[in-house]
């Protein structure tokens, strides 16, 4: 991710929006490994609280796992999504591209608390249900953007690539899906940053995130442990809407 | 888009695809389950124990129908769509009466406090005719009337089998009908959240949006400010306004007497009314700038006023996209409520949370099916709101 970062670095505009990276992630690290060397501010704040700060668990953990729901759910979604996205463009499944267009746009209507509810009854409480909502949920934006940035590739240019004598499966590799990449990347985009806020409410069926703090201190009432969860969590979202933002620049060809 | 028919077997695979799937379903996965009591779960029970003799010869002809609308010789291409299509509603209509009747009939020689539930079969059967429709319906090419046509009467035939006591035995009906008054308070809570969040977004949104058209160095800084809310997972938003509210809520008494808190409906709106503006403000601006200068020119030549300009030719061809920006809105918003009740605002998020927290997997459809049925249904009403506001020779 931080060689994304380092390839925007010749424009000055994105320079400056480097420094304001750099400022989050180190912000960002900064507040997950040392939450607890705020103790003394938090008790200022919240003088009526007898614990003002988190400690069933070290935020690091915490961080760690939201981040392993995201990527584990994320890697599904992209692996699954770019995949069927590949095969309603073919001739061979080419039948099945306006069902999963329809289905992929309706589906995304669903309130993702919604689906994540759902998953209970199926898989039960805990790192599973989750998983399964959050990569069915976010499959829909890759696919979606699949399908839109492999037709955004012009028809010349596929005809000069067949006229070269490339074959379809470099055609696919050299032409569609560089020239797509930065549609489907908006799409991965899209589907990372719902996630990330969706794996929080994930703490409500059991999975272990940076939620956990946020929902028990709504339900304890205790407002310290509300501001550790969403601070980390939305400056977590912010960071990664961020670098994917300086990874779709680095697939804009000419836009 | 159809491939060419030529001496092929199948004709629709979209169609074979979703049989196979459904027989597959049929044979390996529940239709429902019977549980001794509420919160234990159940045993399986599959389709050919639930269902009467009579049910699974019309599920048969059902299936022999969709077979042979599937295949490429026998029906001509579009009487093969109309038939898969027609067979939807049967199939639909089937598939609750069955569960419906298995209920009444499992529950007669049991003890009062079992319980049957849906199985996996069941949503299997139910997701299969909606997508068969979905196929049916884009490759028929039929315009928006005819799509709500078939979306009024699908809702018809659920109505008339939620409509008598055919459903009530199920168990999610029984949670439903203890909760029956609760269901309605909150369904009215929820739409009020909705409505509270959206009146004030597009009033703040709709001259932002007006503005940002107008001044092209506002744009830039006005749209990232708001994607930042965008971005922000929304129970933290939730979150982080808690703080300020009850501490605005105990400095300046009357807000407090307004109910300005921190916990309850104040947050809940405000966060939502973030949310809802970037979709408002950027499809206002998107719509203004895609007027064309022809139309302008053309107005001004008329001798228009600025102010007769923007009313009487800018907002009524910028409005498709506009209301496309309200449809995004109100489908974001009415999956937000949902998260909203984590801080007490209430809405089908209650349910969803209460049933959680007590294992009450009934608990928790009855908040989630419902918030989903909404979610559909105002995109579909939004849609055709849409394509009638397009001008007429452009639909």
């Amino acid at each position: 991710m931080s060689g994304a970062a380092r390839s925007a670095r010749p424009l000055r505009a994105a320079s400056a929006g480097n420094g304001v990276l750099l400022i989050l992630i180190a912000l960002l690290i900064a507040l997950t490994l040392g939450m607890a060397q705020l103790e003394p501010l938090f008790r200022a704040l919240f003088p009526d609280l007898g614990n003002p700060l988190y400690a069933r668990d070290s935020f690091l953990n915490l961080m760690l796992a939201h981040i392993g729901l995201v990527l584990v759910s994320s890697l599904i979604s992209v692996t699954i999504g770019i995949a069927a996205g590949l095969f309603v463009t073919r001739p061979v499944g080419r039948e099945f591209e306006p069902m999963v267009s329809s289905l992929a746009a309706i589906g995304q209507t669903f309130p993702p608390a919604a689906v994540l509810a759902i998953a209970v009854p199926l898989a039960g409480f805990g790192f599973t249900p989750t998983i399964i909502a959050l990569s069915l949920y976010g499959l829909l934006p890759v696919i979606q953007n699949t399908i839109a940035g492999l037709g955004t590739v012009p028809q010349t240019t596929l005809e000069a690539a067949r006229g070269n004598g490339m074959s379809r499966w470099q055609i696919l590799r050299r032409v569609e899906l560089p020239l797509a990449m930065r549609v489907i990347i908006a799409g991965i985009r899209v589907s990372v940053i719902i996630n990330i806020g969706t794996a929080t409410i994930g703490s409500t069926v059991g999975a272990k995130s940076l939620g956990t703090p946020l929902i028990a201190g709504l339900v304890g009432n205790n407002l310290a442990y509300v501001i550790q969860g969403a601070l980390l969590v939305g400056l977590l979202a912010i960071v990664t809407d961020l670098l994917f933002e300086r990874l779709e620049r680095r697939y804009a060809f000419g836009v | 888009m159809t491939p060419p028919e030529g001496r092929r077997l199948v004709g629709n695979r979209v169609l074979t695809t979703l049989l196979v799937a459904a027989v597959a379903s049929v044979a390996l996965l529940p239709f429902a389950s019977l549980s001794p009591n509420r919160l234990v779960s159940g045993q399986p029970v599959m389709l050919w124990q639930a269902l009467a003799g009579w049910q699974f010869a019309t599920l048969a002809l059902i299936g022999i129908l969709l077979l042979v609308a599937a295949l490429a010789g026998p029906l001509p291409r579009r009487i093969a769509l109309w038939l898969s299509l027609g067979a939807t509603l049967p199939l639909l209509a089937l598939d609750l009466q069955a569960l419906g009747a298995y209920a009444h009939r499992a529950l007669a020689e049991a003890s009062p406090a079992a319980r049957v539930s849906q199985g996996a079969t069941f949503w299997i059967l139910l997701f299969v005719s909606a997508l068969i429709a979905i196929d049916a319906l884009q490759r028929l090419r039929l315009g928006p009337s005819g799509r709500a046509l078939y979306g009024v009467a699908a809702l018809a035939v659920i109505g008339v089998c939620f409509s008598g006591e055919l459903l009530s035995p199920l168990s999610i009906m029984r949670e439903f009908a203890n909760q029956r008054d609760n269901f309605i308070d909150q369904l009215v809570r929820h739409l009020l959240l909705v409505a509270g969040a959206l009146l004030p977004a597009l009033l703040i949104g709709l001259p932002l949006g007006l503005l940002a058209n107008r001044r092209a160095r506002l744009r830039n800084g006005l749209f990232s400010v708001l994607n930042v809310f965008q971005t922000l997972p929304s129970i933290a938003v939730f979150g982080l306004l808690i703080a300020p509210l009850s501490a605005l809520g105990r400095a300046v008494p009357w807000l407090g007497e307004l109910g300005v808190s921190g916990i309850g409906v104040a947050p809940a709106i405000i966060a939502l009314v973030l949310y809802s503006l970037l979709p408002i403000v950027r499809n206002t601006y998107s719509g203004l700038a895609g007027v064309s200068t022809g139309a302008l020119e053309a107005a001004r030549g008329m001798g228009m006023t600025p102010r007769q300009i923007l009313w009487r030719v800018e907002i009524p061809l910028a409005l498709p996209v506009i209301l496309s920006g309200l449809r995004i809105v109100t489908v974001q918003a009415i999956g937000l409520v949902v998260v909203a009740a984590l801080i007490g605002a209430g809405g089908f998020g209650a349910f969803i949370f209460q049933g959680l927290g007590q294992y009450a997997i009934d608990l928790v459809l009855l908040g989630a099916i419902p918030t989903i049925v909404l979610a559909v249904i105002a995109d579909f009403a939004l849609q055709i709101l849409v394509s009638l506001s397009r001008p007429s020779g452009t639909r």
